[in-house]
């Protein structure tokens, strides 16, 4: 007990013994949350995709998705991962079903302005060349739309990484297990090091899809 | 179905309407909470967002700043403040407004280089200063994208407030916290509901009040702000 006293007198910002003993912990707390960020990011991205196209083909489609889903954006993710909690439990379910769903709101949304900034003349030579409306849509509108795309990733990717740690109170968390353990024993190490990696984590995520987009989309470098 | 209909007699139970945990009080910490972090964000970033817009520098550096201040976990921050200013609203709302900056400076920045140079060039013409030129002519234009930025920020406060209550705070938090400590899910759900009627209700006002605001020439001119305000989620 007079050890744990001295040591909330004296608890430096990085413990390195702390830290040298507890490599796989960080670690692996450093995977759960890229795996969490991918799920959440690739499922979102495999459902606004269709329903983007969907509300950018047909107009009166536009105003229930974008409501439904911004609807469901402006909710907090504590709030629902509390009324979630009920149903699914403690699980990677109760995490991702919120993020997905605030993934979908950002990409359906940058899909169609994306597609909708295809310009018209650029639509009727396609149609000119002979091709037919599907792939016209994967090989002339979607490459086109695909700067908006990656927009739209980078600010879901940046914005998931960062909520994922609120999942922390639900006992899960990735990064956010080591926030809350810092904030539970008031011991600052974990928090610090769990606060930097996230950070880093989201730059180099960020900083990846952006060179992601330059290889994919080459005319796109001189922006 | 049991579960709704427990938050629902919880909702009508009038103990829950009274005392320091019954829903105005909770409601009232989480609103001031909020509105505070707002304005003193709003004091900061607005002055700063339009001078650099209007002057047209440093505004990457600005959106660059802001950009990289979005890697920062909203719950990581809270966190921090609570373990170097300890307990108390003050640390809360210190890391809120942090939160509350970025959004404000980069739309109210965007809004304002947005405006078009003829315009500018127009209202030289007609002889404004520069001091009349910004107040009568640019912000007047930049009105929709400096209240998205407003209204991205004020969402995310609310939303952010809730983690308050992991640090000992007020707010509807609260309710989800103790719920989920003392196995309660009623309690949980009925702070589920109230969170999310808070932060609903506060995006549909602050969006009214925008429509209030802008011009109806420029409403009829401008593609909706909402296409290009940058929005962010931090919790």
């Amino acid at each position: 007990m007079a050890s744990r006293v001295l040591l909330d007198i004296v608890d430096p910002w990085i413990n390195w013994d702390w830290l040298s003993t507890h490599v796989p912990y960080v670690l692996g707390a450093l995977k759960d949350h890229v795996q969490l960020t991918v799920i959440a990011v690739v499922a979102g991205l495999l459902i606004s995709l269709p329903l983007g196209v969907l509300a950018h083909r047909y107009v009166y489609l536009r105003a229930p998705v974008l409501g439904v889903f911004g609807g469901f954006y402006t909710i907090p993710s504590l709030a629902l991962f509390a009324a979630l909690v009920p149903y699914t439990g403690l699980s990677g379910t109760t995490a991702e079903i919120p993020l997905i769903g605030y993934n979908v709101l950002i990409l359906v949304r940058n899909i169609m302005v994306g597609l909708d900034a295809v310009p018209n003349d650029v639509l009727d030579a396609a149609d000119g060349m002979g091709y037919r409306r599907f792939p016209r849509l994967l090989r002339i509108e979607l490459p086109l739309a695909m700067p908006a795309i990656f927009a739209g990733l980078r600010v879901a990717t940046v914005s998931t990484i960062g909520i994922i740690t609120i999942t922390a109170v639900i006992g899960i968390g990735g990064l956010g297990a080591l926030i809350y353990k810092g904030l539970i024993e008031s011991f600052h190490t974990p928090l610090v090091v769990g606060m930097a990696l996230c950070v880093v984590l989201a730059l180099i995520a960020d900083l990846g899809l952006v060179g992601a987009e330059r290889l994919a989309l080459p005319w796109s470098r001189t922006r | 179905m049991s579960l709704l209909r427990q938050v629902w007699s919880w909702f009508g139970d009038s103990a829950h309407w009274h005392g320091s945990n019954g829903i105005p009080v909770r409601l009232a910490e989480h609103v001031q909470i909020s509105v505070e972090s707002v304005v003193i964000g709003a004091a900061i970033a607005l002055p700063v967002g339009i001078l650099l817009g209007h002057y047209g520098r440093f505004g990457n550096l600005a959106i660059n700043i802001s950009n990289t201040g979005r890697a920062i976990p909203s719950f990581g921050l809270l966190v921090v403040a609570f373990q170097i200013f300890g307990l108390g609203d003050g640390p809360i709302i210190l890391a809120l407004t942090a939160l509350a900056i970025p959004p404000m400076v980069t739309n109210s920045y965007v809004g304002l280089r947005e405006v078009d140079p003829d315009v500018k060039d127009a209202a030289r013409g007609m002889g404004y200063r520069d001091l009349a030129q910004l107040v009568r002519v640019e912000l007047p234009l930049a009105v929709p994208l400096i209240m998205a930025g407003i209204r991205t920020s004020a969402v995310q406060v609310v939303a952010t407030a809730t983690l308050a209550a992991l640090v000992a705070g007020g707010g509807l938090g609260r309710y989800i916290v103790d719920g989920y400590a003392t196995q309660k899910y009623d309690v949980m759900v009925v702070g589920a509901v109230l969170v999310a009627a808070l932060a609903l209700v506060t995006e549909v006002s602050l969006w009214g009040l925008q429509q209030l605001l802008v011009p109806r020439g420029i409403r009829l001119l401008k593609t909706p702000a909402s296409r290009r305000a940058t929005t962010f989620k931090t919790a």
